[in-house]
């Protein structure tokens, strides 16, 4: 696999690139690697890592360095739909710790791991500002909320789905 | 019913698009600020006591009043949308349901500090919430709000939007400049501050959205009208987070006069709480401020009513009170475990500390696990002690307020259930198939010794 | 303008210094010297915007100024706080500061090996001195300590995570010294560590310039690693015409006999390498790590210790002791709160001015020195502020 943006995604780098003063393209690097994430199966490998570093003229360590702080970021490759479940204090509350005992039983997978078939993560995060309707979770772009096992066994249904008739390879990410 | 500035119009049919938004009044305040003289907006601002809604609770207008402004320097508002503190998810809403008033906020702001480029970091995480403003953005460009030479003023600005990639510690205003500049999250040290050498070492005003949203307002009605609603310091209206265990989980605008009390068991808010349930606990301004228990929570110490404002919460200090911070408002009922809910927090922040300073990246660790430990009834009496005295050392002693912010409930937890910790030691089987209950944590003659 | 070059005047542990505008209080500190300057871990004078992360040197500011006298509510970082005229800072004589820099020194050992004995750094490792002189005995610590695998970053220098503890000061070297950088400071929180994140060789020109300003012994020089102690060799002052218009070519050589064990850069009292006219005297990788013969070198003479190290340990013969701060001001309490590293860790504990002896240092000389030593005189401050300690944890 080449590494390089698609035709669009290099149009939106540089649109990126545009928001800040000239000379200081290092602004980018988060939304280029959200970009890049998306295009390259919803990983960073250090490849794809050092093509960002040379698209906004970084020493490579610099990307490593904020790819590696930011959560969202996956260094390691990921299933094809990561189930992101916010576990922290007001979701726990409303029974966040049954919804992730329910996925682990049900894909017989544990937190930070990946379906034998490559479908499914289970990634456990902290409050992603949804609070007041936990139990949540993040997938891709957007937020599952109110989850119940029942609601769980639907999104599981819906990515089978979606994957089998979809020819797109990055989930819900792109 | 409280009086609405922010969310009044939240509700109308298609007022995310620039006609319905522009049609019930949108961007007048833009009008208005265009004629006034900059000067003249800041001391507005500064009239209406307007407080920072991020947590911190710093008047606006003198923080607006401290930017630097030397020669030939641009200056930046940034926009801090990063809303990651466990409870809080008001500009969530704001921004997802009524982006137009941020994007006029934004605008008025930036004219009123001289600003020509502006940013809205944003947490990640709202992928969605971020094409929504972009959208905003592009329609107020369109419609020559934004751009060179807005409505023929010779003001020209631009707002963009940052998105971030999930890291709490970028709520931290010099995180999130670091972050802005496309490095790790790690906050700075201060001085300088921001208002003198912020974003790209130039001056630089961080904002709360809630804070800039309410700019609106005060330009419309004017700054007094705005200080006339609310009580004492706590002017104007304030966005509450409503969350854990209560009927009606959700976004609500108080102009904080009401009652906790009436906070929680009114229809018009909360709802009470599910199951006909007793209420236990509360943390009523996000994850970092100090938990009540249910009578300190309801009652001040001197047996007032405790108020939904920043001087009432407050009441008592740390000793018997607690702060507004964002607004993040959690619920617990008799049910819940306090040292399991204070695990989950303390687990929160060993997770978001950045690891530059030494207390932090390593007393958070080391709480979360003493807490993991008395949950799980592994726990000795002394652990407790242990875990007081490790919030002790890292409380004050580090390099931004995340370290406070991971101290602060663990203190506040044994402060207020030392009983609840001591049950668990007692209890090592037993408290993992029961709970502790509400045991007097109700009583209206409790004080704690502090 | 006369104004502007005015100095100012700060007063630390009731010992006044005057300064120029813009002295942080450590440097005023260092100043004085002795007891009163606040341990520094992470800042360093050299390095463009060190400092503030340890927090080991944070002091109370009783006064901010003669304008304005409030104190300030919390302690400050000392290396980074800029004195003001008039200041009154408190650093050994504040119950406060000597509580949280016992909390920090805790905080920083909970997750350190404390592998001494196998530790190339021993004897030289600012964390050693640290908590020796800030430490309380034993740990509170009851759980495994955080481990990381092992890196390796090149021939010359070793990396050894685990005892870092993230002053920053070698992603700086990088950043200004060796000016590029293949090293820094990967993932977060407690999580957080050096790396090159790909397991790539450090081979900058000036790259070994990281050992000298590593306060531990997270970065060690690979072409010594084991071969000595480092307190059975003898530091002599040593230069030689180095081809490298950056290199200043002075050095200490840490020689045995005749030969040459090690190459590190001279170090001032503050164990931060010397400067010279104003400018710091980095060396070259090939002074350090390829000149291993007496012979490349003009050998001046025996160094003087620094103040810090084990080596040095109690040898201020150089620096003014300001006596009066010690037990006077502080009501008989003792600042040096008793313990030494080697209560948890069975490192030699050489009390010895290497340079005085004649020829190549013998264990037979630490076993002197041991038995003269390894009675830790009891502290008469030391119960009345546990007392206190206690009656602060319990009212809280
Ligand atoms: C750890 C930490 C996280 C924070 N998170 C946020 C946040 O998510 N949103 C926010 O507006 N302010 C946050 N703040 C407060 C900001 O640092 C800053 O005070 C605020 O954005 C200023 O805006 P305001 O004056 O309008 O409140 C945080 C502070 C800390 C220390
Ligand atoms: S307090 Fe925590 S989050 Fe803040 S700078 Fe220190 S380590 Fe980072
Ligand atoms: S390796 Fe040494 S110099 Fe580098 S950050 Fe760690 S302790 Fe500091
Ligand atoms: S606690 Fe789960 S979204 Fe906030
Ligand atoms: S030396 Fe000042 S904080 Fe580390």
């Amino acid at each position: 696999m080449t590494i390089e943006f698609t035709k669009e995604r290099m149009y939106k780098v540089q649109e990126i690139i545009n928001k800040y003063p000239a000379g200081k393209q290092k602004s980018a690097l988060l939304p280029v690697l959200h970009l890049a994430q998306e295009q390259f199966n919803g990983w960073l490998d250090v490849p794809v890592m050092d093509y960002v570093a040379g698209l906004l003229k970084l020493d490579p360590i610099e990307v490593y360095e904020v790819a590696s702080f930011y959560s969202m970021y996956n260094l390691k490759p990921v299933g094809k739909y990561v189930f992101e479940v916010c576990q922290t204090g007001p979701c726990m509350l409303n029974g966040s710790d049954d919804i992730i005992h329910y996925i682990k039983n049900k894909l017989k997978i544990s937190e930070g791991e990946t379906t034998a078939d490559g479908m499914f993560t289970l990634k456990t995060v902290e409050c992603l500002g949804a609070c007041g309707y936990a139990p949540m979770m993040q997938l891709g772009k957007h937020y599952r909320e109110h989850l119940t096992p029942a609601k769980v066994d639907e999104i599981v249904e819906e990515c089978r789905k979606q994957a089998a008739t979809a020819a797109n390879g990055n989930g819900y990410l792109s | 019913m409280s009086k609405k500035l922010l969310l009044e119009k939240a509700h109308i049919e298609g007022i995310k698009s620039y006609p319905v938004y522009r049609r019930e009044g949108g961007y007048v305040s833009v009008e208005k600020a265009l004629k006034m003289k900059p000067e003249e907006i800041v001391e507005e601002v500064k009239v209406s006591g307007l407080r920072g809604r991020g947590g911190a609770g710093f008047p606006t207008g003198m923080k607006w009043s401290f930017l630097a402004k030397p020669e030939g320097v641009p200056r930046y508002l940034v926009c801090n949308a990063d809303e990651s503190e466990p409870g809080t998810f008001k500009d969530r809403y704001l921004m997802e349901f009524i982006p137009h008033l941020l994007i006029e906020g934004m605008i008025a702001s930036s004219y009123a500090l001289g600003c020509n480029s502006s940013y809205i970091y944003i947490r990640g995480e709202y992928h969605w919430i971020a094409d929504i403003l972009e959208e905003a953005i592009q329609e107020a460009k369109d419609n020559g709000w934004l751009g060179d030479n807005i409505q023929g003023s010779g003001f020209s600005c631009n707002v963009y939007v940052q998105r971030g990639a999930g890291a709490y510690i970028c709520g931290e205003e010099t995180a999130l400049l670091e972050s802005l500049e496309g490095k790790r999250g790690n906050p700075r040290i201060k001085p300088p501050f921001p208002a003198v050498k912020g974003l790209w070492d130039c001056p630089t005003v961080v904002n709360n959205v809630e804070t800039i949203a309410a700019v609106v307002p005060i330009i419309n009605q004017g700054g007094a009208a705005y200080a006339s609603i609310g009580v004492g310091k706590s002017t104007g209206t304030k966005l509450i987070s409503a969350c854990g265990n209560i009927n009606k989980p959700g976004v609500y605008e108080i102009d904080m006069t009401i009652s906790v009390e009436e906070f929680i068991f009114s229809d018009t808010y909360c709802g009470g709480i599910p199951n006909g349930k007793r209420l236990k606990a509360c943390i009523p301004g996000g994850s970092s401020v100090p938990i009540l228990p249910a009578n300190l929570l309801l009652t001040t110490a001197k047996g007032e009513k405790r108020m939904m404002n920043y001087e009432s919460l407050a009441d008592g200090g740390f000793a018997t009170g607690t702060m507004m911070g964002s607004g993040g408002f959690i619920v617990l009922d008799e049910d819940q475990c306090i040292v399991k809910h204070t695990y989950t927090l303390a687990r929160f922040y060993r997770h978001e500390s950045c690891g530059q300073c030494s207390p932090c990246r390593e007393g958070t660790g080391w709480m979360e696990k003493i807490l993991w430990n008395i949950e799980q009834g592994k726990g000795k009496m002394s652990d407790i002690d242990l875990l007081w005295d490790i919030q002790r050392k890292i409380e004050g002693n580090t390099i931004c307020p995340l370290g406070d912010a991971a101290a602060w409930p663990v203190a506040a937890a044994i402060r207020h259930f030392r009983d609840e910790f001591e049950w668990h030691v007692n209890n090592p089987d037993l408290c993992t198939l029961q709970n502790y209950g509400l045991a007097h944590y109700a009583d209206p003659v409790y004080v704690p010794a502090t | 303008m006369a104004e502007l070059n005015k100095k100012i005047s700060v007063t630390i542990d009731n010992i006044t210094v005057e300064v120029e505008p813009g002295t942080t209080i450590l440097q005023a500190a260092r100043l004085v010297g002795g007891d009163v300057t606040p341990p520094a871990m992470c800042y360093y004078s050299k390095l463009e915007g060190s400092g503030g992360k340890c927090r080991t040197c944070l002091v109370e500011v009783a006064a901010g100024s003669t304008a304005d006298p409030r104190p300030m509510p919390k302690l400050v970082a000392s290396c980074r706080t800029t004195v003001m005229d008039g200041m009154v800072v408190k650093n050994i004589t504040s119950e406060r500061v000597m509580d949280a820099r016992n909390g920090v020194v805790e905080f920083l050992l909970i997750n350190h090996p404390l592998d001494c004995p196998i530790c190339d750094q021993a004897g030289e490792c600012h964390l050693q001195d640290l908590s020796y002189e800030h430490g309380t005995a034993g740990t509170r610590y009851q759980f495994a300590r955080r481990t990381f695998t092992r890196e390796d970053i090149g021939p010359y220098i070793q990396l050894h995570m685990t005892r870092c503890i993230l002053c920053y000061r070698c992603v700086m070297v990088g950043e200004q010294v060796a000016e590029q950088r293949v090293h820094g400071v990967v993932d977060r929180g407690d999580h957080a560590a050096i790396s090159t994140f790909i397991s790539k060789a450090i081979d900058n020109d000036f790259s070994g310039n990281m050992i000298d300003v590593c306060p531990v012994g997270a970065l060690t020089d690979r072409t010594f690693r084991f071969k000595n102690r480092v307190w059975f060799t003898k530091p002599m002052d040593a230069h030689r015409n180095c081809e490298n218009p950056k290199c200043c070519g002075k050095v200490t050589l840490w020689m045995r006999g005749e030969e040459v064990y090690r190459v590190t850069a001279r170090k001032d009292p503050w164990g931060e390498v010397q400067s010279y006219d104003g400018k710091p005297g980095w060396i070259c990788n090939t002074c350090r790590f390829e000149k291993k013969k007496a012979s490349d070198w003009t050998v001046e003479g025996l160094t003087t210790i620094s103040r810090h190290s084990v080596i040095g340990a109690n040898k201020y013969e150089e620096m003014v002791m300001p006596q009066e701060t010690i037990q006077k001001v502080m009501g008989g309490l003792e600042p040096r709160k008793l313990m030494n590293i080697h209560s948890i860790s069975d490192v030699n504990d050489p009390d010895i001015t290497l340079s005085e002896l004649p020829g190549p240092a013998h264990s037979v000389d630490f076993d002197r020195a041991n038995s003269i030593n390894n009675q830790i005189p009891e502290n008469p401050g030391d119960a009345e502020r546990h007392n206190k300690q206690m009656i602060n944890k319990t009212q809280g």
